[in-house]
């Protein structure tokens, strides 16, 4: 609990600073000061967003289906939700309420963590799947290796590589239908890029083929980007930009929850009170900043 | 704190304290903004989709900025200097479109390399 000093000041005020009053505007302005850079850190990668966005507006319309709108958008519910109860633990600590305060944290956290599990379930499938950053889907010009024959389909029955060489053709037909305008007037399929949807299966069994073999689950439908022949030049680009911006978020995650943590353990030591709660309202504008830039990055990136 | 005499809300110490109740709103309002956002994305409105998922997306900064991080009861100060950074980025990003764009016309004439090639073969 708060106790005085020789000189009249509280414990918790610093001998720089006249008032609490002071002091905690000091603070809140130094905070409010350093979320500012970090959203300009943020704006460098929105930035590089917009200027990769605009000039191939195909590439992230591609990479978008590789992403799990669903995941995204508990994620969002998640972090809602976390900031709400980091508020509520604010407006607690003003009111001296500990025991509240500590749930509300506690809750905070939980919110952090389950949105950190979501994401490494997210990133561990794209990395399973080989969907990393950097050049993986790279091909220098001149090479171009985007067809069925020429890579290895063990898990593909004949009639879905039939198929794929058909959608392949037709996809070479409308390119010499006339001068291509823009990449993106190649019409998606039904449901993955090359339009291997359960639909067009289907239709191969009815025409007497055998039924294809393989796993059935959702994401076998989508064709990996490497055996993609409508696959957009520089897809690697959206996984870039993707684990960038999503990457750097995440790292703001744990550092947000590691704060929380500190805040728990201040206020199980009873620090926090109506006159200093500085701590805890600052801590809550960090977590708050992780949850707005979070706001922005799912629409950008799941919902193309 | 000026900014706060007009409110009437309870005081104790330094700062502003928040309702829980306008903190539930808050939050309530930015789940319904999720749920549209996300039904809103299945419509295709070509090139208006963007700026509505941004335009959704704003509102629901705004309103965690405005009652979670008690911006609306803050010292105006403060305001100012994440305005400014938000002001500034958005002036980064559309003097980088700007530019990017103007090239754009130059880069993107005629087929692209392997649809070039693409063709040379089929006419083969």
């Amino acid at each position: 609990m708060t106790t005085v000093d020789a000189h009249g000041h509280p414990d918790f005020l610093q001998h720089h600073f006249d008032t609490p009053q002071q002091q905690f505007d000091a603070g809140k302005l130094g905070m409010w000061m350093f979320l500012a850079t970090e959203v300009l850190l943020f704006g460098g990668l929105f930035v590089g967003y917009a200027v990769w966005r605009g000039n191939h507006p195909d590439l992230f319309k591609y990479g978008s289906q590789f992403l799990d709108t669903t995941l995204g958008a508990v994620n969002t519910v998640v972090l809602i939700l976390s900031s709400l109860t980091m508020a509520a633990a604010v407006t607690m600590a003003q009111r001296n309420r500990r025991g509240p305060l500590i749930i509300l944290l506690a809750l905070t956290l939980a919110g952090a963590g389950t949105f950190l599990v979501i994401k490494y379930f997210e990133y561990t499938h794209k990395f399973h799947e080989g969907w990393y950053p950097g050049l993986k889907f790279y091909e220098p010009p001149g090479t171009d290796s985007r067809t069925w024959a020429d890579y290895p389909t063990p898990a593909l029955h004949p009639a879905a590589v039939q198929l794929a060489e058909e959608q392949s053709r037709d996809v070479a037909a409308s390119f010499a239908a006339g001068p291509v305008a823009e990449p993106t007037t190649v019409a998606p399929a039904a449901s993955g890029p090359a339009g291997l949807s359960v639909e067009r299966l289907a239709v191969a069994e009815h025409g007497g083929v055998e039924a294809y073999e393989g796993e059935q689950e959702h994401e076998e439908h989508m064709l990996h980007p490497l055996q993609d022949p409508t696959r957009p030049d520089n897809a690697h680009m959206f996984f870039n930009i993707y684990f960038m911006m999503t990457g750097l978020h995440g790292v703001h995650v744990v550092v947000g929850g590691l704060v929380i943590v500190w805040l728990m353990i201040g206020a199980l030591k009873g620090r926090f009170s109506s006159q200093y709660f500085t701590p805890v309202d600052l801590g809550g504008l960090y977590w708050h900043i992780v949850d707005l830039i979070w706001i922005f990055l799912f629409p950008l990136f799941y919902l193309i | 704190m000026a900014s706060e005499q007009s409110h009437g809300a309870e005081h104790q110490g330094v700062g502003h304290v928040v309702p829980i109740s306008i903190l539930v709103k808050t939050a309530a309002a930015l789940l319904v903004l999720t749920v549209i956002t996300v039904w809103i994305a299945d419509f295709h409105f070509g090139p208006a989709n963007i700026w509505i998922a941004l335009g959704i997306a704003s509102l629901k900064g705004s309103l965690v900025v405005l009652f979670f991080m008690h911006l609306r009861y803050d010292r105006p100060f403060n305001g100012l200097v994440f305005i400014s950074s938000m002001a500034f980025v958005a002036l980064f990003i559309s003097f980088a479109l700007t530019d990017t764009s103007e090239y754009a016309p130059d880069v993107d004439t005629g087929n692209a390399p392997l649809v070039q090639q693409k063709l040379e073969t089929l006419e083969q």
